[in-house]
């Protein structure tokens, strides 16, 4: 009954708005906070598509068929864990509007959706990686391969450490710990997937469709 | 179902439903933008089979696309068409201070001379 206390919908709420509310801004500094914190990740990202788009065809070692990503590309498969990627926003954007209509059960699911594909995606890019090894470029191959995996690597990253928050989130859902008060925190996650989804968009065209 | 779980479902909810729909797109506006993005995606990806396409035209096709994927995006599933302005001037301004420095960057590294030209 204490839990029920702390963490029941109608404490939650009156704290969750206090905490929203009680700010020089009138909004919620951790949400804020993760704005400032993707507004800052663009420029990580900036710069290593803009190194990637500088160095891809300036490769002078390695065999020469390995020095143009139109010739190392899958696109069709990579055009797949696209799809899987984009269809994981719809179903955060779910659970987001799940966990704010109080239905921790459809939020959970769809949060555990979202893991799994983005499991999936990942999965696909380590089976890419290894493949392109396998043919001969490894990360210091040249500077195609040097610039590509650290582009894709670390998107890839993100991608990971989201999975990663999703399901401590399912397991804090499966313990109570995820209810309509805390949908803001659901929320702000969702932000952070969406982000990596709108940076995966940039890396789909400019590393992969204009090769 | 726990009893958290339980009780979290309770009647209390209301007024937090009420000002989401306010302020957050339904469920069913969620899936028609999911459709239109996975229609978007399935254009760009058609740009691959097309024939003696010249790298212009496949960057006058495909950098809109992108462009319009990104925002509608950020637009409705990151919700900054419907919350408050300030993480929309924060965000922009992070996106564009980006966009303004590796222009610059890729300028003075003679991208647009060299680079594009060898593509």
């Amino acid at each position: 009954m204490a839990d029920a206390v702390i963490h029941g919908p109608v404490a939650g709420e009156a704290e969750h708005d206090m905490a929203s509310h009680a700010t020089s801004t009138g909004i919620s500094n951790e949400k804020l906070a993760m704005w400032v914190f993707l507004g800052s990740d663009c420029l990580l990202f900036g710069a290593l598509i803009s190194t990637y788009l500088l160095l891809r065809h300036r490769s002078i070692s390695g065999p020469v068929e390995l020095r143009d990503p139109a010739h190392i590309f899958d696109i069709p498969f990579t055009s797949v864990s696209s799809f899987v990627l984009l269809f994981s926003s719809l179903t955060m954007a779910l659970a987001v509007g799940a966990i704010h209509r109080g239905d921790v059960r459809r939020c959970r699911t769809f949060l555990m959706t979202t893991a799994l594909l983005g499991s999936v995606f990942i999965g696909g890019q380590v089976y890419e990686f290894t493949s392109f090894v396998k043919e001969g470029l490894g990360y210091t191959t040249n500077i195609l391969g040097s610039s590509f995996y650290t582009l894709t690597g670390f998107h890839g990253v993100h991608v990971s450490v989201g999975i990663m928050f999703l399901m401590a989130m399912f397991v804090m859902s499966l313990r109570g710990k995820l209810g309509p008060d805390r949908a803001e925190t659901v929320e702000i996650f969702g932000l952070y997937w969406h982000f990596v989804d709108i940076v995966w968009i940039l890396i789909f065209t400019i590393v992969y469709l204009i090769p | 179902m726990s009893i958290a779980e339980t009780e979290h479902k309770g009647a209390s909810l209301e007024p937090h439903h009420e000002a989401h729909q306010k302020t957050h797109p339904s469920d069913w506006t969620y899936i028609k933008v999911a459709l239109l993005l996975g229609a978007l995606t399935a254009l760009e990806v058609s740009t691959y089979y097309w024939e003696n396409a010249s790298t212009g035209a496949l960057v006058a096709v495909l950098f809109p696309l992108m462009i319009i994927k990104f925002g509608v995006v950020v637009a409705y599933f990151m919700h900054l068409r419907y919350d408050n302005p300030l993480f929309r001037r924060v965000f922009v301004f992070g996106l564009m201070l980006a966009v303004v420095v590796y222009l610059v960057a890729l300028t003075a590294m003679q991208f647009w001379t060299d680079g594009w030209s060898l593509i």
